[in-house]
C-alpha cells in the first residue's frame, strides 16, 4: 500500500515501514509522510532493498516482536549491511540488540535479536513505576544525523518558528513507552540519553551510523518527533 | 529533569441529530451539551500544547461505533501525540480494530469489569502500554468495602460504577486496580462519580489511594476546576496525569495557563 503524501509537493524519499504484524503503522506512516517521505507498508524483502529507507516499528513485547519478525531477519540484516538507513521505532529499536531479559536470553529457546547495535535490553528496576509511560527529556551526548545540529545556538527559536530542519533535539521532549531499555555492549552507541531515576538510552545507533532506533515513538512525540522524522528523511535522501 | 506530568484533555463524542460526530460535555455523567467538531477540537489541542488526547465513544449503537472508527482515523491522521479511545471495548477484536484505527491505547471500563480475562488477552495481544483500564469510582459509606479512606472525617470505600454511576457492582476498587494491574493493564484512570463536573477538584483520596495501591501510571479524572486542582492532585495524591474537560472546552482556563502554573510551582511539565 502506498500512500501519496497531501502535504508535501514531491517526497524526498521512499520509505519501507516493514509490517511483521505488530504496532500501529498508521501513525508512523502519517509521521513520516508529514516529514516528506513517500511511504510503502509491507513485509516484502524486495521492497526493502528498493527503498532509501526502512523503518522497524515496534510496540509490544520482544519475544513476539522478535519470532514475528524472524522470516524477515536475513533481509534486514542484509539491509543494514548494504548502508540503507534502518531505523527501529520502541520495540524495533530493542530488536536492533542482541538480547533481551524479557524473552529468555538462556539456552536453547534464546530469543535473537538482529544483533546490529551489541548489547541487551533489560527491565527497570522495581519501585519505579512501569511502563515508564509520558514525555520526557532528551540528552543529546554525541553527534548523529538523527538528532542534527547538536552544537547549533537557537534551534529551538527555529523551531519555534516552524522551520523544516537543521534543529538540535537536545533538552526536547519525547513520548515514551516501555518497561524495558537498551544497554548497548558499547558506550559510544549511546547518541541520547534519558532520565528515569537512571540515565538510560534513549537514542542508539551502530558504529557506520546506518542503523540507528529511538525509544521513543517520533510519531508519537509532536513538533520534536516530526523533527527526528525530517532528520531521518533527509539521511535517506542524501544517497 | 525527569519525566513530567501529564495534562490531557478528553473530549465525549456521540452523534448528534443527523448521524454526525459530536462533542458533548456533561455535568455528573447527564446534562449534556453541544460542544464542538471532535477533528476540530483535536487539532486545536494538539496545537495548544496537550500532552494527550482522551477520545470517548459515548455511543451505544453499532452504527455510532463505525462512525466513530472513522473519526479516530480523522484525528489520528492529524494529531501527533498519543490518543486514547474509550467506550463500548468489550472484546479483543474492539481493540483490534480501535488501534489499527490509529489509537495508540484503548481504555476499557465495563467490558473489563463484567470479563477481566479482556485484560490479560488485550496486553498479551496488543501489549500492555496500550491497555489502560478506567474505573468509574463512587465513594461508599457503608460496612461492605476491603479499603477504607478518611474523606473530610469520614471512613469510605470506594466502588466500581458501570453506566457511568448508574450501576454499582460491589467491587471495591482498590481491588480491581491490583488485579488489573496483575492481568496487564499497562496504564490506570480513574473517574470519580462524587466529583465528576463538580469543577471543585480531584478526588485526591481516591486518587492517592489507587497510586499507593499499584505502580502502574494513573490518569486522575474528574473535577478539575483549574490548574490549582492538577497541582494538588498531582503533589499530593502523586498522580501521572490529570484529564480535564470543560475547563477546556469552554476556555475557562488554556492548557498552557495549567502547565505554567505547574512550572512556577516546580511540578515538571512537556512545554
Amino acid at each position: 500500500m502506498s500512500t501519496a503524501t497531501s502535504d508535501q509537493q514531491q517526497s524526498l524519499a521512499d520509505v519501507v515501514v516493514v509490517d511483521y504484524g505488530l504496532g500501529n503503522l498508521r501513525s508512523v506512516t502519517r509521521g513520516l509522510e508529514r516529514a516528506g517521505a513517500d511511504v510503502e507498508i509491507t513485509d516484502d524483502p524486495e521492497a526493502f532493498a528498493e527503498a532509501d529507507g526502512v523503518v522497524l516499528p515496534g510496540v509490544g513485547a520482544f519475544r513476539e516482536g522478535v519470532e514475528n519478525a524472524d522470516p524477515l531477519r536475513e533481509d534486514l540484516l542484509e539491509v543494514a549491511e548494504t548502508g540503507t538507513p534502518l531505523f527501529g521505532i520502541c520495540l524495533g529499536m530493542q530488536m536492533l540488540l542482541t538480547t533481551s531479559e524479557e524473552g529468555e536470553n538462556e539456552g536453547e529457546s534464546a530469543v535473537q535479536g538482529l544483533d546490529l547495535v551489541p548489547g541487551t535490553n533489560v527491565r527497570f528496576v522495581e519501585g519505579q513505576k512501569v511502563p515508564h509511560m509520558g514525555w520526557n527529556e532528551l540528552h543529546v551526548e554525541r553527534d548523529h544525523p538523527l538528532v542534527e545540529g547538536v552544537d547549533s545556538v537557537g534551534s529551538e527559536i527555529q523551531r519555534a518558528d516552524g522551520s523544516p530542519s537543521g534543529g538540535s533535539v537536545d533538552g526536547q521532549y519525547a513520548y515514551f513507552v516501555h518497561s524495558y531499555y537498551a544497554v548497548p555492549d558499547d558506550e559510544d552507541a549511546t547518541v541520547a540519553t534519558t532520565d528515569y531515576e537512571l540515565e538510560f538510552p534513549s537514542i542508539v545507533a551502530n558504529e557506520a551510523g546506518n542503523v540507528f532506533g529511538t525509544q521513543f515513538h517520533p510519531e508519537k512525540s509532536g513538533e520534536t518527533g516530526l523533527q527526528i522524522l525530517r532528520n531521518f528523511v533527509d539521511i535517506c535522501s542524501r544517497d | 529533569m525527569a519525566l513530567t506530568k501529564r495534562v490531557i484533555p478528553c473530549i465525549d463524542v456521540d452523534l448528534d441529530e443527523d448521524g454526525n460526530p459530536a462533542v458533548y460535555t456533561g455535568v455528573h455523567f447527564e446534562d449534556l451539551k453541544y460542544t464542538g467538531d471532535p477533528v476540530e477540537m483535536a487539532r486545536a489541542y494538539n496545537e495548544a500544547g496537550a500532552d494527550e488526547f482522551v477520545f470517548l465513544d459515548i455511543t451505544a449503537s453499532a452504527e455510532g461505533r463505525e462512525t466513530m472508527l472513522d473519526v479516530v482515523r480523522d484525528v489520528a491522521d492529524e494529531v501527533f501525540i498519543p490518543l486514547t479511545v474509550g467506550g463500548g471495548i468489550r472484546t479483543t477484536d474492539d481493540i483490534k480494530e480501535t488501534l489499527r484505527a490509529g489509537a495508540d491505547k484503548v481504555s476499557i471500563t465495563t467490558g473489563a469489569l463484567e470479563r477481566p480475562e479482556l485484560i490479560t488477552e488485550g496486553a498479551r495481544a496488543f501489549g500492555s502500554q496500550c491497555i489502560v483500564i478506567s474505573v468509574d469510582a463512587r465513594r461508599r459509606f457503608d460496612e461492605e468495602g476491603e479499603h477504607y479512606v478518611e474523606v473530610d472525617g469520614e471512613s469510605c470505600w470506594f466502588e466500581c460504577t458501570k453506566k457511568g454511576g448508574r450501576e454499582g457492582t460491589g467491587i471495591d476498587v482498590l481491588e480491581w486496580a491490583r488485579e488489573a494491574e496483575t492481568r496487564g493493564a499497562g496504564e490506570l484512570f480513574v473517574n470519580s462519580i462524587d466529583k465528576d463536573g463538580t469543577k471543585d477538584g480531584y478526588d485526591v483520596p481516591l486518587t492517592k489511594a489507587v497510586c499507593d495501591a499499584v505502580d502502574t501510571p494513573v490518569i486522575a479524572s474528574s473535577g478539575c476546576g483549574g490548574p490549582e486542582d492538577l497541582y494538588e492532585v498531582f503533589t499530593e495524591a502523586n498522580a501521572d496525569a490529570g484529564l480535564a474537560a470543560s475547563i477546556f472546552h469552554f476556555d475557562e482556563h488554556s492548557i498552557q495557563e495549567c502547565k505554567e502554573y505547574l512550572d512556577e510551582h516546580d511540578v515538571p511539565v512537556r512545554f
